[in-house]
């Protein structure tokens, strides 16, 4: 579909970056420490990190990916809500404080300091490089795919967009301006869905939300031609010509009978309705012949009872296949056990004073991220029904949604989805400059740098990622988001979790054992991740059939692997010398 | 090297006691996390039945885990105030707890 490029929504959204950019240079006038550009003095208070937790954590996929799921698909998007906040969990009666205990500003300082090993200090930095970047990858084609719409550039204009602003705030005052930058941004976030979930539930259920019944049920076709003309319907795409929006209710409960709309309702009087009523999805097809690629887009009529239970978009679980069944379980795992491994959330826990801190802000963390997962069912749910979405884009269901609700809205929802992007890759590109900066250059090469250099030396590899990761943002713009997603925290559970966790708890663990034990969880989930049958259909477009891994999830084999070459290599080698517990 | 550390020698103890705390709260939300996931791989028909007249299984579970982690998270805060503020954790830790030598490679 194509969009009014709003101006209402350029102002807001430059007044965003312009403040933030602003913030970020006034909080750098300071002079900086290295503690300053990578901890932010260890001064910041418990709550503002606490929210910070959900700016960082908080990032397009949740936001636009699961609404955007759930609008399309129904239950299966919650269920990444629980299993990302499920992972919060691990996070805080695991890992909160002994990684605050024992590090000083980077994850592999957590993991090595106990043994000071070169062998530690690489291979971690390495896993947070490599979990990083494929992180950044999904945030920056997402924010590509924001702007074109909304602003009219194109797609490379908005991941260079991202990446210049980043950069200018990490580069200006590091962790200081980041944390803030997150905690702006996760408060906006939090509170705009919640008035957006007000304002959905004083909306109810509309029986065909904004539009005529007779046109609104025929199929549409969206066609690609060879020369890159775009057809609806066999007729050019244009601003009066273009693709109906989609998603309506066809009819209401019995309860309901007579009525078009059934007035305002409550939180679970909203999803009782949902659930009795009859729901217009739409599914697509393609198929490709001499005129070009056509995408046909036909509408389902499904029950929401069928629409509020697990199946709709993992397909598998409703065949039946083992394999299919494992690849579920196999992501539920990665999810629970991703979170607390990714690099960017647990330098967020040198920002606090202390353990009693690091557990406070992870609790006010938990309770912020919880009631934002509880919004995504609603924004997805009210999305679905409310006659405007994209059929072509499930990214934009979520302002799509707030469009029909105000212009405003609209383009506040639209400039706060972008600001989800820059609270988000902050956090990636301090997590990878620390591991460039702090990891290999200082500690891994032994290159003795005054505090002054190590600052600088963060801010240099901080422009490098930011280019890098402009560079992938562009080259990677036609890929599915959420796959990639799915990669970083898988990659990031078997690397980084089985280490952190027989440190904290199995005294016999030695740094050859953690070294090799993060060596091989990254390396076998990324050969897992490039043999799998999603990466052969999608990436290489091979057949499916080809691929020799049983399931495309790896986290399910190599999270356990992890742990297990921990304590085999561990056993192997000498016994650590006497160490704190 | 000295262990880089803001924990005092008395931390020690109440560390170990609210780790402790931890994994008991942590065992329990991986049952119930896992008994969704159960439920999902092996009893999907259950997740359609409406246990309160209103919503689904499949959402009051799902809600249920996501409030089942603030409480949790509430619980063990409220815990370990009172493991930290009792008397028995303020008498010394054990011995030889700072100041750990460590080879370098």
């Amino acid at each position: 579909m194509l969009y009014e490029t709003s101006p209402l929504a350029i102002a807001i959204f430059s007044v965003f970056v312009l403040s933030v950019i602003g913030l970020s240079f006034f909080l750098g006038r300071k002079g900086q420490s290295a503690q300053g550009y990578y901890a932010a003095h260890g001064e910041i208070h418990w709550f503002v990190n606490g929210i910070a937790f959900a700016g960082d954590y908080l990032s397009a996929a949740s936001f636009l990916g699961i609404c955007g799921m759930i609008a399309f698909y129904g239950y299966d998007g919650f269920l990444y809500s629980i299993g990302f906040l499920a992972g919060w969990v691990v996070a805080l009666f695991v890992i909160a404080e002994p990684i605050k205990r024992l590090g000083k500003f980077t994850f592999a300082d957590a993991l090595d300091s106990q043994f000071n090993s070169p062998g530690i200090k690489l291979a971690v930095a390495t896993s947070t490089l490599v979990i990083s970047i494929f992180y950044l990858i999904p945030q920056m084609v997402g924010a590509g795919d924001l702007i074109s719409p909304l602003l009219g550039l194109p797609h490379t204009a908005g991941v260079v967009l991202v990446g210049v602003v980043v950069t200018l705030i990490v580069v200006t005052a590091g962790m200081v301006s980041t944390t803030w930058v997150q905690f702006i941004k996760g408060s906006l976030l939090v509170f705009f869905c919640g008035v957006l979930t007000v304002m959905i539930l004083n909306r109810g259920l509309i029986v065909n939300a904004g539009g005529d019944a007779a046109v609104e049920l025929k199929p549409q076709v969206k066609t690609v031609c060879p020369d890159g003309t775009r057809l609806i319907d066999g007729e050019p795409q244009s601003k009066t010509h273009d693709l109906r929006p989609v998603g309506t209710i066809k009819s209401l409960p019995a309860r309901y009978a007579g009525q078009a709309s059934t007035g305002p309702l409550g939180p679970l009087a909203y999803l009782a309705a949902i659930e009795d009523s009859t729901i217009v999805t739409w599914s697509s097809k393609k198929h490709t012949d001499a005129q070009g690629v056509h995408t046909t887009y036909s509408p389902v009529e499904r029950s929401g009872k069928d629409l509020l239970k697990p199946g709709g978009y993992f397909k598998g679980l409703t065949t039946g296949t083992l394999s299919d069944k494992l690849d579920f379980a196999s992501l539920m795992l990665a999810l629970f056990c991703g979170t607390a491994s990714l690099p960017h959330i647990l330098i967020r826990y040198y920002t606090v004073k202390d353990q009693a801190a690091a557990r406070k802000s992870t609790v006010v963390g938990i309770a912020v991220i919880g009631a934002f997962y509880v919004l995504t069912l609603y924004l997805g749910l009210g999305a679905m029904v409310s006659g405007a979405l994209d059929p072509t884009s499930s990214n934009m269901a979520a302002p799509l949604l707030a469009k029909t609700f105000s212009t405003t809205l609209f383009a506040i929802i639209s400039a706060i989805a972008f600001t989800t992007v820059l609270g988000t890759v902050s956090g990636l590109i301090m997590a990878g400059s620390g591991a460039v900066a702090h990891d290999l250059v200082e500690n891994y090469f032994q290159i003795p740098l005054s505090d002054h250099e190590k600052v600088r030396c963060g801010k240099i590899a901080a422009v490098g990622l930011g280019i890098v990761a402009m560079v992938l943002g562009v080259a990677f713009r036609n890929f599915n988001v959420s796959f990639l997603v799915g990669w970083a925290f898988n990659i990031a559970a078997s690397a980084n979790l089985p280490a952190l966790v027989m440190l904290l708890f199995w005294p016999r663990t030695t740094k050859q054992g953690i070294t090799a034990a993060v060596s091989v969880g990254m390396f076998s989930s990324l050969t897992w991740i490039l043999l799998s049958a999603d990466t052969f259909e999608k990436v290489y477009g091979w057949s499916r059939e080809a691929s020799i891994v049983p399931f495309s999830q790896p986290g399910l084999v190599t999270i356990p692997l992890g742990f297990l070459v921990l304590i085999v290599v561990s056993f192997l080698s000498p016994r650590p010398t006497q160490r704190t517990g | 090297m000295l262990l880089m550390s803001n924990s005092k020698p008395n931390d020690l103890n109440q560390s170990s006691a609210s780790a402790r705390i931890g994994l008991v709260l942590f065992v329990i939300y991986v049952l119930l996390y896992a008994g969704l996931i159960g439920i999902v791989l092996f009893r999907p028909e259950l997740l359609s039945t409406r246990p309160f007249g209103g919503v689904n299984l499949a959402i009051a579970y799902g809600m249920g885990l996501i409030g089942a982690a603030f409480l949790l998270a509430i619980v063990y805060m409220i815990a370990c105030r009172i493991v930290e503020g009792s008397p028995a954790s303020r008498q010394a830790a054990s011995p030889g707890v700072v100041g750990k030598k460590q080879h370098r490679d």
